[in-house]
């Protein structure tokens, strides 16, 4: 595997790149510079470990679901509990990154899209923390599903943008952040929540995120004295499986699955699985797979999964399935709601629904490996924000 | 020299300075589009930019976002417009640049898109989300064909960057007259007065100035030291507030006259 990618314009392969409006590009190009230095300063990687180990309250442990294991009655199954970071996901693990970088640059503002609130509420936490002024775009229609998280982010100081165009979803967040954007940018920190947008983004919050594999990979050392056999992780943007998957992307006989959203089915015109069920196309400053139509007008996602309802996907995930580093594959709305009930019973943890999507996607694998077998699944976040949508399915009265 | 060179030059020899027009194909049908193109000439306009609809416009204000959308629900396609190109080209001579977002072009194909836009009479191409790092992707099939990739001078552009953007440029340079997006602020004249003699030591090309112009004052005023300006979300707007008036395209031909008149 290359381990220089991205080159120096941010490509993975064909993915990837700065497809971005000119008065973008030096602001972009600024970033990757104090990115670049800020990498390899010692201090600013120990200041960031210490927030990390002190705020977020990481390590999180990887933690052995027993009856989870038992009641499907094949591999072993570990989660790697991301939803017990601070804020409830593993998007602490980058919003820490980036404002702490932001400080550095000197930027004062701060701006982010959100889907599921959970990106929104991470980057509200660390502005509050820093002393950041904080806006926040969110689609109306994740604004009525995602209720709780916007009050968190109000909480928290931050001001919710309401987005209206589109579907008012993750997608038309972002189009509206990039605007702000284009309109602030000298004084203003734009934190992008997945591993997607322009170069150095995408590898920048993979490099954030990467604290996932890492922690995952010693636990298990220490746990099984070996690596997993399976990691599996749900991908929207993809930031959390990235995360997962990076540090052991060199090693061997480790299958990956990446588990995009369904939706109502592949074969209707609601789903989020960009890599099954899309074609590589540029949005958001990058190329990379993307749902649209043969003219190249991209089209509206769609899963009951707010964090996942994008119809692009991150570049690099773009290159590790051509690639074939990891496989993608996909679990639709009524799977992730089933995965949800389950893990709540058996192992009296709420996931959220976007990680209920590895959950089922494991629940489909373990009963058929053997029981020597371990699989790892990045459990990124926690499920009190979906309580609403769980309720309005009729999953329980 | 193309069409976009012929102008510019003709301009100069007449010391007159270029109206060019903004239009989004398509809204509200590509029928109208091709009137309008026809009503711009005749009223003096110089060069047509003809806005290829997207789904995602992130270089857009609420205006040309709201076109792009109409456009599209009308069915507007990139193959429409590359006919609406040709279909006017049989009549009109004026100088027209296609412009847009990359999608759309790379959903074409890009190579099979240069040949299509140059033997339909497309002059020029102007790629909002395709910056110089990623342009030669489109530039290794348009330069060659002889279409015009007309670059954007943003004000956030430092000078290392402008010298290497103006050493490739062809056309003209399009200065973007403000950190924002399409029709949302008023330009400072003094600020672009600095900015464009900047660009003027860097190349010999013309320099249009855009986004945010709309009266014909501001026209006058950046013509005193541009070769040209842009007018976009104000010429949209005028299309969409009369799409239902008869007199349409005497409404919007009156418009660009006037605007006309301050650049001669």
């Amino acid at each position: 595997m290359n381990q220089t990618l991205p080159d120096k314009n941010g490509h993975f392969g064909i993915f990837g790149g700065r497809y971005a409006a000119e008065t973008l590009m030096p602001a972009l190009i600024e970033l990757e510079r104090a990115y670049q230095t800020a990498r390899k300063d010692k201090k600013f990687q120990k200041e960031f470990e210490w927030y990390q180990h002190e705020y977020a309250g990481r390590v999180t442990p990887l933690y052995y679901a027993q009856r989870m294991t038992a009641t499907l009655g094949g591999a072993k199954i570990y989660l790697k509990r991301e939803d017990l970071n601070h804020t409830g996901s593993h998007k602490i693990n980058n919003t820490l990154g980036q404002a702490l970088l932001a400080r550095r640059m000197g930027k004062k503002k701060v701006i982010a899209e959100t889907g599921a609130g959970q990106h929104g509420v991470a980057t509200a936490t660390v502005a509050a923390l820093f002393g950041m002024e904080c806006k926040i775009f969110m689609g109306e229609e994740d604004i009525r599903r995602q209720a709780p998280n916007v009050f968190r982010m109000k909480i928290l100081g931050a001001e919710v943008v309401p987005v209206k165009s589109g579907t008012a979803t993750l997608k038309d967040a972002m189009n509206e952040a990039m605007r702000y954007w284009v309109s602030s940018v000298r004084d203003t920190f734009y934190v992008i929540g997945t591993t997607a947008g322009p170069h150095p983004y995408p590898r920048m919050v993979r490099d954030f995120q990467s604290v996932i594999g890492r922690e995952a990979k010693k636990q298990i050392i220490k746990l099984e004295g070996r690596n997993p056999d399976v990691l599996i992780a749900c991908v929207g943007g993809g930031s959390n499986a990235m995360g997962t998957f990076y540090p052991f992307r060199n090693e061997k006989n480790i299958a990956m699955y990446g588990v995009e959203a369904a939706g109502h089915g592949l074969w209707t015109a609601e789903h989020s699985a960009s890599i099954n069920g899309g074609k590589v196309g540029v949005l958001h400053g990058n190329k990379t797979y993307l749902l649209q139509d043969e003219h190249g007008q991209v089209r509206d996602a769609y899963s009951i999964a707010a964090g996942l309802d994008y119809p692009g996907v991150g570049p690099e995930h773009a290159y590790f399935h051509t690639t074939k580093k990891v496989r993608y594959v996909t679990a639709t709305d009524k799977e992730a709601i089933a995965a949800f009930s389950f893990l709540s019973l058996k192992e009296g943890i709420i996931p959220a629904l976007e990680s209920a999507h590895a959950i089922a996607y494991a629940m489909k694998m373990a009963p058929k490996m053997a029981k020597n077998k371990i699989i790892v699944i990045c459990l990124s976040g926690r499920g009190d924000k979906d309580a609403q949508t769980i309720i309005e399915k009729g999953v329980i009265s | 020299m193309g069409r976009i060179g012929d102008r510019f030059e003709s301009l100069r020899g007449r010391k007159e300075k270029a109206l060019i027009v903004y239009l989004t194909a398509g809204d509200p049908s590509l029928s109208v589009t091709k009137k309008l193109i026809f009503g711009m000439e005749k009223a003096g306009v110089d060069i047509l930019e003809i806005g290829v609809p997207f789904s995602d416009p992130t270089a857009d204000g609420p205006v040309i976002q709201a076109a792009s959308q109409r456009a599209l629900k009308a069915g507007t396609t990139l193959q429409g417009v590359l006919d609406l190109v040709a279909e006017a080209r049989k009549v009109s001579e004026i100088p027209i640049v296609l412009f847009g977002y990359f999608n759309p072009i790379f959903a074409y194909g890009v190579k099979k898109f240069a040949h299509a836009a140059h033997s339909a009479g497309v002059d020029g191409v102007l790629v909002v989300d395709l910056p110089y790092e990623e342009a030669k992707e489109l530039r290794n099939y348009t330069d060659v064909i002889g279409i015009d990739f007309i670059s954007l001078i943003a004000p956030t552009t430092g000078k290392e960057r402008l010298t290497k953007i103006a050493a490739e440029a062809m056309g003209f340079l399009y200065y973007i007259s403000i950190t924002g997006i399409t029709g949302t602020a008023a330009p400072k004249i003094n600020n672009i007065k600095i900015e464009v003699g900047k660009i003027r030591k860097t190349t010999n090309l013309p320099i249009a100035v855009g986004f945010g112009i709309s009266k014909p004052q501001q026209a006058r005023d950046i013509a005193c030291f541009a070769d040209g300006v842009v007018i976009g979300s104000a010429v949209v707007r005028l299309i969409d507030e009369n799409k239902n008036n008869r007199d349409l395209i005497k409404i919007v031909s009156d418009y660009a006259s006037v605007i006309k008149k301050e650049l001669r």
